[in-house]
């Protein structure tokens, strides 16, 4: 078999979703861009219907907003998905993944804690890694936290060695 | 009546410290938490605040013994960002490596389920001819342990012609005690015992905890990077994947043996079709955009993401080791056995070994099992079954 993404595939979700944005960045990498209130209806439509596997969540602290990525990886055909959303900072609420994949349960608890974004319906969502006296509204992936040892060498480059 | 068996979170066997808290009813399991981030040292944090250049050394130091697997994911994630080519010789490199490192982690495993069971045989016999291969590495790469091989674009080293016969030398050599292992460890009675039915994670469970590497094919799922997603020299080559349907830690044991011998098949073709030519391809610049590495690790698919945003630092290196995926699925595995089996079925998914000699049982605040007690409870469970069978 060809390892590539498949057309019909693609088709296949953007006629069920098709507010969807697609971007093909390779033969193997798809990056499918989609608004929060239908990602979990993608993830289950890719997890339960087309039988993806749930590799990992990324959160990642852009100007938009909070840009989240459920990766997923279609094993027979060797290709990989990457659902993208972004949810606003004022408002950081998307609904969790973990009531129909298990899978899902540490990385929504580790992306709440870094970055501060509720998994609504996370049937746990405490800190995985922190520790536990770490302050809860502190978020080390956010982008204006800034750790003691910056706070110290204050003025300096932030990126300075 | 419900107890608590608290085990870790440090002990010096495990390579990451875990809590592990078993809720169990007389000597039967019944549940379990687990409670990780003991040692979270931000890596991810960190990678944003080096260059290019700089990450893959610092992945490299995620972990010791899959010290090749990060920088190999991360190093595609780049080039997969940035559109490199990879020469076809860096290539085979790149594979011989890897595969290697398969061997030294699925042995450092296997000779720590022989210590857990009580077969300090096992453990020694294995280790005894696991220190030949980390020769080897020192010998091509200067470092018995972090080898920094990888790099975008290409590889750091070159393996020497001349060193080839000294690598083929050792494949004979570990091909024919694998041999022997395998027939040692499921030819025995006793260790098939200890083994058989233990800890099954059924294939359903498998998909649902989305677990990986040899924990997902002991269990018949069969997910493997190299086949699934074949990189480098991978499709260049003939091999085999291996799947055991059971799910049972003897099934784990299977995959990891069975496994060695296809790595020995895979290092043999590699070097007897080894490449002339260069090494690597100059990386001029990391254009903005994103990038997936995907390694086959020796416990399982290794994830890397990086965001660039066309300057020299990344703007988000994600990072997910396989055992973030395999821990969370002993919930299920562990679920009905014995605390006798359970330092084994924890220890199956190869993440860690459990801490037995941390394990206290409390039973009204006062210690009930202490220390190396766990330990010794496996072993005397070994110890009956061996007189069963009279050996």
């Amino acid at each position: 078999m060809k390892k590539e993404y498949s057309r019909e595939i693609l088709d296949q979700i953007s006629e069920k979703f098709p507010e969807i944005l697609v971007k093909v960045h390779g033969p193997r990498r798809v990056y499918i861009r989609i608004p929060r209130e239908q990602l979990y209806d993608l993830a289950r439509f890719l997890h339960c219907e087309l039988g993806f596997r749930f590799s990992i969540a990324t959160g990642i602290d852009t100007r938009d907003g909070i840009e989240i990525l459920y990766h997923f990886s279609h094993d027979k055909a060797g290709t990989f998905y990457s659902l993208k959303t972004v949810v606003p900072k004022d408002d950081p609420k998307i609904k969790s993944l973990a009531d129909f994949l298990p899978a899902a349960n540490w990385i929504e608890r580790e992306v709440h804690e870094l970055l501060g974004v509720d998994f609504t319906g996370h049937p746990n969502l405490v800190p995985l890694l922190t520790a536990e006296t770490w302050p809860a509204d502190l978020h080390p992936l956010r982008r204006d936290y800034r750790d003691e040892h910056e706070k110290m060498d204050e003025g300096r480059s932030r990126r300075g060695h | 009546m419900k107890r608590i068996v608290p085990i870790g979170p440090y002990h010096p066997l495990q390579e990451e410290p875990e809590f592990f808290k078993l809720i169990v009813e007389g000597e039967k399991v019944i549940d379990l938490e687990i409670n990780i981030g003991y040692n979270h040292r931000g890596h991810e944090f960190i990678a944003q605040k080096l260059t290019w250049d700089q990450i893959p050394f610092l992945v490299e130091r995620i972990c010791g013994i899959c010290s090749d697997s990060h920088p190999y994911a991360c190093v595609m994630a780049i080039e997969d960002a940035a559109h490199i080519e990879v020469p076809l010789r860096a290539q085979y490199i790149r594979t011989i490596i890897g595969e290697l490192e398969r061997i030294h982690s699925h042995y450092l495993w296997l000779g720590l389920a022989g210590h857990f069971i009580g077969y300090n045989t096992v453990w020694m016999w294995v280790w005894r001819y696991r220190e030949p291969l980390l020769d080897l590495f020192e010998l091509i790469m200067g470092n018995r342990n972090h080898y920094a091989i990888n790099k975008a674009g290409g590889a750091r080293r070159d393996i020497l012609p001349e060193d080839y016969p000294k690598i083929e030398k050792y494949l004979d050599l570990l091909e024919e005690k694998n041999t022997m292992f395998t027939k040692a460890v499921l030819d025995d009675p006793v260790i098939r015992a200890r083994l058989e039915g233990v800890g099954i994670l059924s294939r359903e469970d498998a998909v649902a905890y989305a677990v990986l590497g040899p924990t997902a094919r002991g269990s018949g799922y069969a997910i493997d990077v190299r086949k699934d997603e074949p990189y480098d020299a991978y499709d260049k080559i003939s091999w085999d994947m291996i799947v055991c349907e059971e799910g049972d830690v003897l099934a784990k044991a299977k995959v990891r043996l069975l496994e060695c011998f296809e790595s020995i098949k895979i290092v043999r073709q590699c070097l007897k079709n080894m490449p002339d030519g260069p090494i690597e391809n100059r990386v001029e610049e990391i254009p903005a955009g994103e990038g997936i590495g995907r390694h086959e690790a020796p416990r399982g698919e290794v994830f890397h993401y990086v965001r660039s945003d066309g300057s020299n630092y990344p703007i988000r290196h994600k990072i997910r080791a396989p055992s973030f995926m395999n821990i969370p699925s002993n919930e299920v595995a562990v679920r009905g056995y014995s605390i006798a089996d359970a330092a084994l079925v924890l220890a199956a998914v190869d993440p860690c070994y459990c801490c037995t000699e941390r394990t206290v049982v409390y039973e009204d605040r006062k210690p009930k099992y202490s220390g190396a007690d766990l330990l010794r409870l496996s072993w005397q469970k070994t110890e009956t079954l061996r007189r069963r069978y009279k050996r």
